[in-house]
C-alpha cells in the first residue's frame, strides 16, 4: 500500500552566497511526504533542515541560490511557480507554517485578533482566488471558524484573547495560537519548524500532542523539523536524518529507532542518555558547508569509514521496506 | 591590508578627500588666494562683480574677492570647529567617565545637568551666551562648547556603564589599579572608537551652528571672512548678486557633508558592534 | 491605569527640568557677565541709568536672593520689560508663538509626508541605485545651512520665477484671529482668497524648514524599516503568504514609525531652533524674528526671555510627544 506522494523533493541543491564563499546548504537532497503523514526532519543545527523548510515555502534568504532540483507539490514544481502565484495560493493556503519562536513571530503592535483577522482576510478557505474585498458575510463565517479553532487548540476565553496583545499571553498560548493560525486556512501541508524548541519542557509535550491530534483530524500532512529525537519519536510516522546538507537516512519511525542503518543515525541514537532529552555531542565537528569534506560528508567523524569514503560520495541505497540510506557501509542486521 | 579595508568604504574615502582638501586649503590659503590682502582690505572700484577671470567667484559689497575670502574662511571654520568641539570633548568625556564609573548622587546630578542642557535647542542657548559675551570668535567657541559638551557626557556615560562590569575592568581592579588608572588606561581606550565617531560628526554640527551664529551677526565681527556672515551680507544684493551667497553656501555644504561621511565611514571601521557582517544564512 | 502612572512620572520630571533651565539662563545672564546691569542697560546707558537698573533688579543683592526674586518673577509670568519696545516681553513672545507654531507644524507635517515614504522606499531598495540617490539627498539635506537654502529658494521661486512672495506672512490684513494660524483661521472664516494668500506666504519657509527635518526622518525610517524587515514577524507573515503590500504598509510601517516618533521630539526642537534663522530670512513674524531683532538692538532682557520661553516650549512639546509615543506602543500601555 504505497500511498500517493503529496510533496516530493528531487535533487535539490541550494547555495548561500556569503562573504566567506559559497555555502552548499542543500546538496542534492531528495525526500517525500505522503498524504496525511507526519514526516520528521531531524539533525543538528546547521544541517540544512530549516533551509529545506524555507525552500519548500519559497522564502529562502536573499543570498540563496537554487542551483538544481525540483520541489513537486501535487505534481507541479513549486520552484517554477510565479512568485505572485506562490504568495496567493501556496503559502499560508495549501502549505502553511508554524514558526520556531512564538514570542517574536507576532507583531507586538497589533492585537492578536487583528493579526488573525489579517490572516483570514487573505487566507480564509472561503476566499476566492484574487478576491480583494472582505465582505461582511465572509467576515462573519471567518469569525465563527476562528472561534471554533481557538476552542480546538484548547485556548480559554477566546473572546478575551483576541483583544489582547501578544506580550500579554504566555509562550505556550502563543504557540497554540500559531498552530490555530496554521490550520485555519485548511492547508494540505503544515511546515512546523522546531515548533517546541522555544518552549518549556513541560509545555512541549502538550503542544506536540495537540499538533498530532489536530493533524490527524484534518488529514493534512506535516513536515516537522527538530533536533529532538524524543519529540520525533512521539509524533512522526517517518523520519529523515539530515547531515551537512544531505539526507543521510530515511525510515519509518519504528525501523528508524530499531534498525538504524547509517553510522550517523546510530551515533545519534547512542548519544541519547534517556528518552526526551536533546542530542548530546558526537566526537568531531559539524563540517563547514563552505568547504565540505570530499567523499562522504560524514567520514571524518565516522568510525567505520574506509578508503572509498574519502573520495567517493555514497549513493542512496534501499535497505528494505521504505528504508533508504546514503552510506557505503550501512549497518546491516538488527532483527529483520 | 588595513588600508584596503579603510578605503573599501566609499563614504570614508570621499569624507577623507573632502576634509583633506579643507585642511590643505586652510594651510595654503595664502599662496592659493588671488587677492590675499582682500581678507581685511577691499577695492571699492570692483564692488559686486560677477565671477570672471579676474575674480573667480565674483566680488562682494566691498569689492573684495570672494574666492580669496572663502579660502581664508576655511581657516576660521577649522579653528572654530576644532577648538569648540575639542573643548566640548574635554569637558564632556571626563564628566561622562566619572559619572559612568561611580554610583551615587554626584553622578546622578552630573547626568541630570547634562539632560537639562540637552532639553534646550543648542542654538538657542548659544545665542544667549554669545549675546551676553559679545560677538567675537572666542565667545562663539565658548558658546558652542558650553552647549555641546553634554552630547559627549551622555555618550561616554552610557559606554562606561556598559564597560565597567567587563572582565578586564574587574581584573584591573583585582590588580589594585586606582579608579583613575582604570578609567584612563582601561576603559577610555575601549570606548575611544565611539568618541572619535561622535566627534567627527559633531564637527559638522558645530560648523553649521557656528555658521548660523555668524549669519545672525553673533560670530566673528567684520571683516573676518566668516562663511555664515558672507551669506547674511548677500541678502541685500539679491537677486542681482546671485554668486555672493552661492560659494560660501556650497563650501559649508561640502565641509559638513565631508565630516558626516567621514564619521559614518569611521563608524564602520572603529565600532565593531555595528560593523557590517556577511550574509547570515540560517 | 498604568499609562496614567507613566504619564505622571514623565510630567513629574518637568518641574526639575524647567528649574534647571531657569538656573542655566540665570547663570548666563547674571553670573557670567562682569556687570549684569551694564549689559542689561545697553551700550548707550549713562552711569546713572545703569545704577538705577541695578537698584531696580536688585543686582546688588547676594546671588541666592537674586535667584529667588528671578524665580518669583518667572512664576508670576514676568519675564522682564523689553528695552526696545518698553513692553513686557511675555506679551511679545505669546503674540508671536502662533506664527512660529504654524510654521513649525506645517514643516513637521511636510517633513513626515516626504520623509516616511522616502525612508520606506529607500529601505526596500536597499543598496540599489534608488536607495543611493535618496541617501545622497539625505546627506545633503542634513549638511546644508538652512539659511542658505532659504536664500536659494527665495532667489529662484520668488525673485526669478515670481511664484511666491519674497517675505512676510500676509499682505493686507490677516484673517480674524481664532487660532492664530492664518491658514486655519481663513478656512474657519470660509475665506478662500485669504487662505490662498496665507498659503503662498507659508510655502517657502515651510519647505526650507522641512528639508533637513525630512532628511532626519528618512534616516530613522529607513533604519526602522530595515530592522523590521529582518524581524521574525515579517518572516512569519511572508511564510504565511500575506500580500507584500499589507506586510509593508501595515506592519512594517507601524513598527518603523514608533522608532521614528522617538526622534520627532528632537526634530521638532530642531525646527523651532531652525525657525530662528529661517524667520529672519523670510521676515516671518514669529519668535525667531523677534530673537533676531532683539540681537540687532542688543535687547538683552528680550533675548534671555526668548531663551527661557523657547526652552520651556521645547520641554513641554517633548513631554507631549513622549506621552503620545507611550500611548501608541501597546507594550508600554
Amino acid at each position: 500500500m504505497v500511498a500517493e506522494k503529496l510533496l516530493s523533493v528531487e535533487g535539490l541543491s541550494v547555495h548561500y552566497i556569503t562573504e566567506g564563499g559559497t555555502a552548499r546548504v542543500l546538496d542534492h537532497v531528495g525526500f517525500s511526504i505522503r498524504h496525511g503523514e507526519i514526516m520528521g526532519l531531524v539533525g543538528e543545527s546547521g544541517c540544512g533542515k530549516t533551509s529545506l523548510a524555507r525552500a519548500i515555502l519559497g522564502v529562502l534568504p536573499g543570498n540563496a541560490e537554487v542551483v538544481s532540483g525540483k520541489i513537486l507539490f501535487k505534481g507541479s514544481d513549486l520552484l517554477r511557480l510565479a512568485p505572485s502565484e506562490a504568495e496567493e495560493s501556496i503559502r499560508g493556503r495549501a502549505i502553511s507554517f508554524v514558526p520556531q519562536d512564538p514570542f517574536t513571530s507576532f507583531s507586538p503592535l497589533f492585537s492578536i485578533g487583528e493579526q488573525i483577522r489579517t490572516l483570514m482576510r487573505w487566507k480564509s478557505p472561503d476566499r476566492k482566488p484574487g478576491e480583494k474585498v472582505y465582505g461582511s458575510g465572509r467576515r462573519k463565517r471567518d469569525r465563527e471558524r476562528v472561534m471554533a479553532m481557538l476552542q480546538a487548540v484548547q485556548l480559554p476565553d477566546p473572546e478575551g484573547l483576541l483583544k489582547k496583545y501578544p506580550h500579554e499571553v504566555s509562550g505556550g498560548q502563543r504557540q497554540r495560537l500559531m498552530i490555530a493560525m496554521a490550520l485555519l486556512p485548511e492547508p494540505r501541508l503544515v511546515i512546523a519548524d522546531e515548533p517546541t524548541t522555544a518552549l518549556d519542557v513541560t509545555i512541549q509535550a502538550q503542544i506536540l500532542k495537540l499538533l498530532k491530534r489536530l493533524i490527524t483530524e484534518t488529514g493534512a500532512s506535516v513536515l516537522f523539523t527538530t533536533h529532538d529525537l524524543g519529540a520525533a519519536w512521539e509524533i512522526c510516522d517517518r523520519i529523515t536524518v539530515m547531515y551537512a546538507g544531505q539526507e543521510a537516512e530515511t525510515a519509518p519511525v519504528q525501523s528508524f529507532f530499531d534498525r538504524p542503518a547509517h553510522p550517523y543515525t546510530k551515533k545519534l541514537l547512542d548519544s541519547l542518555p534517556t528518552e526526551n532529552s536533546p542530542l548530546i555531542g558526537i566526537p568531531g565537528r559539524v563540517p563547514s558547508l563552505l568547504n565540505p569534506p570530499a567523499g562522504c560528508r560524514f567520514h571524518p567523524r565516522c568510525t567505520s569509514s574506509t578508503e572509498i569514503c574519502h573520495h567517493k560520495q555514497p549513493d542512496v541505497t534501499e535497505m528494505g521496506y521504505e528504508h533508504a540510506v546514503r552510506c557505503h557501509h550501512p549497518i546491516m542486521g538488527g532483527g529483520q | 591590508m588595513r588600508m584596503r579595508r579603510l578605503f573599501r568604504d566609499r563614504a570614508l574615502l570621499i569624507g577623507t578627500v573632502i576634509i583633506s582638501i579643507l585642511v590643505l586649503v586652510a594651510v595654503f590659503a595664502g599662496p592659493l588666494a588671488t587677492f590675499p590682502d582682500h581678507v581685511t582690505g577691499f577695492d571699492p572700484n570692483h564692488r559686486l562683480k560677477a565671477p570672471g577671470w579676474q575674480f573667480l567667484l565674483g566680488t562682494d559689497r566691498m569689492g573684495a574677492d570672494i574666492y580669496s575670502r572663502l579660502l581664508f574662511g576655511a581657516r576660521l571654520t577649522i579653528l572654530i570647529a576644532v577648538t569648540a568641539t575639542g573643548t566640548a570633548v574635554i569637558i564632556g568625556v571626563p564628566i561622562g567617565l566619572i559619572a559612568g564609573y561611580f554610583d551615587g548622587w554626584a553622578s546622578e546630578a552630573l547626568m541630570r545637568v547634562s539632560d537639562i542642557f540637552l532639553a534646550v535647542p543648542q542654538i538657542v542657548l548659544a545665542i544667549a551666551i554669545a549675546q551676553t559675551l559679545g560677538p567675537n570668535i572666542q565667545n562663539v567657541i565658548l558658546a558652542l562648547s558650553v552647549t555641546y559638551w553634554p552630547f559627549w557626557a551622555r555618550l561616554v556615560y552610557a559606554e562606561t556603564r556598559s564597560q565597567r562590569n567587563e572582565v578586564y575592568v574587574e581584573a584591573a581592579k583585582a590588580m589594585g589599579a586606582s579608579p583613575l588608572r582604570i578609567m584612563v588606561m582601561h576603559i577610555l581606550p575601549n570606548i575611544a572608537g565611539s568618541i572619535i565617531v561622535r566627534t567627527t560628526i559633531g564637527m559638522g554640527a558645530t560648523i553649521l551652528a557656528a555658521a548660523s551664529l555668524g549669519f545672525l551677526g553673533l560670530g566673528a565681527p567684520p571683516p573676518a571672512p566668516e562663511w555664515g556672515r558672507m551669506i547674511a551680507e548677500s541678502r541685500e544684493f539679491l537677486p542681482q548678486a546671485w554668486w555672493y551667497a552661492t560659494a560660501p553656501g556650497i563650501a559649508i555644504l561640502m565641509v559638513v557633508m565631508g565630516f558626516n561621511l567621514l564619521g559614518d565611514g569611521l563608524r564602520d571601521v572603529l565600532d565593531p558592534r555595528i560593523r557590517r557582517g556577511g550574509g547570515d544564512g540560517r | 491605569m498604568r499609562i496614567l502612572v507613566l504619564a505622571l512620572r514623565r510630567i513629574a520630571w518637568m518641574p526639575p527640568t524647567l528649574l534647571g533651565l531657569i538656573a542655566i539662563v540665570f547663570t548666563i545672564s547674571r553670573i557670567i557677565p562682569a556687570d549684569p546691569a551694564r549689559v542689561i542697560a545697553g551700550e548707550n546707558a549713562s552711569p546713572a541709568q545703569v545704577e538705577a537698573l541695578r537698584q531696580k533688579f536688585g543686582l546688588d543683592l547676594p546671588l541666592m536672593q537674586q535667584f529667588m526674586r528671578y524665580l518669583r518673577d518667572i512664576v508670576n509670568g514676568d519675564l522682564g520689560i523689553s528695552l526696545y519696545s518698553q513692553r513686557p516681553v511675555v506679551e511679545d513672545l505669546l503674540g508671536r508663538l502662533a506664527a512660529t507654531f504654524e510654521l513649525a507644524i506645517a514643516a513637521m507635517c511636510l517633513a513626515i509626508m516626504i520623509g516616511v515614504p522616502l525612508g520606506v522606499v529607500s529601505a526596500l531598495h536597499r543598496n540599489r541605485w534608488l536607495d543611493q540617490v535618496i541617501r545622497l539627498a539625505t546627506m545633503a539635506g542634513l549638511a546644508m545651512a538652512a539659511f542658505w537654502l532659504a536664500i536659494l529658494l527665495q532667489l529662484f521661486f520668488s525673485m526669478t520665477l515670481g511664484v511666491t512672495p519674497v517675505q512676510g506672512r500676509i499682505d493686507g490684513w490677516g484673517p480674524d484671529q481664532i487660532t492664530g494660524f492664518y491658514t486655519i483661521d481663513a478656512l474657519i472664516n470660509g475665506d478662500g482668497e485669504t487662505f490662498g494668500k496665507a498659503l503662498r506666504y507659508l510655502i517657502l519657509p515651510t519647505a526650507t524648514l522641512a528639508i533637513p527635518a525630512a532628511a532626519t526622518i528618512v534616516r530613522f525610517t529607513r533604519a526602522g524599516v530595515l530592522n523590521a524587515l529582518s524581524s521574525n514577524f515579517v518572516f512569519y507573515q511572508t511564510a504565511m503568504g500575506l500580500p507584500r503590500r499589507t506586510i509593508i504598509w501595515k506592519y512594517i510601517l507601524r513598527s518603523a514609525f514608533i522608532g521614528t516618533l522617538t526622534q520627532i521630539g528632537l526634530v521638532f526642537g530642531n525646527l523651532l531652533a531652525g525657525a530662528v534663522v529661517i524667520e529672519t530670512v523670510f521676515s516671518w513674524p514669529g519668535l525667531g524674528l523677534f530673537a533676531y531683532n532683539s540681537i540687532l538692538q542688543s535687547d538683552y532682557n528680550a533675548i534671555m526671555a526668548f531663551t527661557l520661553f523657547t526652552g520651556s516650549v521645547f520641554i513641554v512639546v517633548n513631554l507631549l510627544i513622549d506621552i503620545a509615543q507611550t500611548l501608541l506602543d501597546p507594550r508600554t500601555r
